[in-house]
Parts: C-alpha cells; structure tokens; sequence
C-alpha cells in the first residue's frame, strides 16, 4: 500500500498580513494529488533542485518538501513580497525548508492575456533549458488554456508530457500536465 | 524552519535589468549574516556540485569571510573527499544571508534582502 501524506498547514494564507496572497484551492490541491500519486517516483529521482514559478502561500512545495525529503533545495519565487513572507509562515509551520524568493516579471500575472497564456507563453520555452535530463515539469491549466496545444508546443522544444490528473471546479475543468524530457 | 537567503539559492540569481548582458554573478552586500547548522549529506553535496557556478560560490563565500580555504579551482574526485565536501557543506547551505543586498556587476542595481528572502523584482521601466 503506497504512503499517504497530509496536506500541509496553511491556515494563515490569505488573512491578516496575508490576505493578497492566493488562498489555495481546488487548482492548488490537484498539483499536491498529483505530486503524491507521482509520490514514489519523485523520491526516486531524489531531485536536487525543485523550483515552483508562483508558489503563493507555499504549500504545494511544502508538501513536495514533505515527500522528497529535506535533500532538496525547494526554491518559490513569486511576484507577490507577502506571498513570499507567506511561503515563509508555511515553511515553519510546517518544519520544511523552502526558499521564498520575491521574482521577476516572467511569473506576473499569471492568468493574463488571450486565453490567459501570456505568461505561460514566455515561460514554456525556458523550460526545456532549465529542466535537468531527468526532470518533471508540472503545469495547472484549465481548459480555456488550450493544454494540448501546450503539450504540443512543448513537444517541439523536445519536451513529451501528458495530463496526469484532471477535475471539474465549479464550471472550470482543470488539468495537471505533467512533461519530461524526451 | 524558514530558511534565509543561503549562498545556493545566490549561485542561481541573476540580474535581468534591461540592456544587461552579464548580470552575474551578484555581488553580496551583508549587513546581517548567520550560520545554521544543517545535516551533513555528503551525496547532495556531491551532486550540486556540478550545477553550481563555483567561481561564483567562493567568492560570495569569501565576501561573507566564510570562504574557508576553498580552492580557486574545484579539486578533482571531490566525491570521495569527505573534509572537501564538508567545506562546500557550510558555505552552500548553513550560510544564510538575514539582510543586505544584491548589486547587479553590471548596472549596479541593487536587490534588497529582507527578513532573509531577496527581492528580484524588477520596476517597468527596467523590463
């Protein structure tokens, strides 16, 4: 029987000197489902540097963190100084190191633009680069974001990946895509 | 069990400043630096070793005075070298960084370190 982990403490995101930051919901807890059915392989991989562009108050990569082990330098960058404070706060609360990091423009935004893809759009291609051989790159999308047209996009920068895990929120159909090098 | 700005997170930061062509490595400014002492993983250790830009780890070290003596140049077969690794141990993960800042080499911009977490973002007329 595989392991199960609890999802992490993040009781104070988006209150008191917390409130601008994203109070994790069904999107965020479908990346955390996802991270913790792929839960055997990722140790496995025992990943050296685990990045997450626009982490809000932290709590995917504190359940990451909880998962792959303290061997891991769990870097979040956001644009948001309090979602950085905030990913601090979730990080003691819940004994996992995480490095906040207050980021640059590439990750503002997030849902802007035509189909809400013109950050996704500038961030896609740097992906393949930074992404080590071994690597997974996880990606929420929901519909309106036209994810096989991603998966396809990403194919072409030598990037093979799938939806790992979808559900329906309220009228949103939300997907984790999940890519490796191929 | 927050951790503050270490020198590994700092070997992956560069400068995006408009019109900048080599923003890295940045230059530390500390006005408020500590120790804090994590477990030793010799295997981690040896594994982050290649990823790193190691001109750039010793010199952040040497600007906080914790360089040690570490080489110029990465030793060969640090693998099995438990006393190298060690020393890469401390400067990478138990030197943190509180307050201070980052000087972009080229423009001189400075990021502010606050409460440990650097702040890279950048204003619009700097994008």
């Amino acid at each position: 029987m595989s392991k199960s982990y609890t999802t992490p403490v993040y009781s104070h995101a988006a209150r008191g000197d917390f409130r601008d930051v994203y109070d994790p919901a069904e999107d965020s807890f479908l990346l955390i489902d996802a991270l913790e059915k792929d839960a055997e392989r990722l140790q496995l991989m025992s990943p050296c540097v685990c990045l997450e562009v626009g982490s809000g108050s932290g709590v995917v990569s504190a359940f990451l963190a909880s998962v792959v082990g303290p061997s891991a330098l769990y870097l979040c960058t956001d644009v948001n100084p309090a979602a950085a404070q905030c990913t601090a706060k979730t990080a003691s609360c819940n004994d996992v190191s995480l490095q906040p990091v207050v980021g640059t423009g590439i990750e503002a935004a997030w849902a802007g633009g035509e189909r809400g893809r013109e950050v996704t759009d500038r961030f896609l291609p740097v992906v393949a680069q930074l992404l080590s051989s071994k690597g997974l790159f996880y990606l929420i999308t929901i519909a309106e974001n036209d994810p096989e047209e991603i998966i396809r996009l990403l194919g072409k920068c030598g990037l093979k990946g799938e939806a790992c895990l979808s559900t329906r929120a309220g009228n949103e159909r939300l997907s984790v895509l999940r890519f490796h090098k191929s | 069990m927050f951790v503050n700005m270490k020198l590994l997170t700092h070997n992956m930061l560069t400068s995006h400043v408009k019109g900048v062509t080599k923003g890295y490595p940045l230059l530390i400014k500390a006005t408020e630096v500590k120790v804090n002492e994590v477990d030793f993983n010799p295997q981690f250790v040896s594994r982050m070793i290649p990823k790193l830009e190691w001109s750039a780890l010793v010199q952040a070290a040497d600007e906080l005075g914790h360089r040690q003596d570490l080489p110029v140049e990465l030793v060969p077969e640090y693998e099995k070298n438990e006393e190298f690794l060690k020393k890469v141990h401390r400067v990478l993960l138990e030197v943190e960084v509180i307050e201070g800042c980052l000087r972009c080499p080229e423009s001189g911009r400075e990021f502010p370190i606050s409460r440990g977490i650097p702040n890279m973002l950048l204003n619009d007329d700097e994008v």
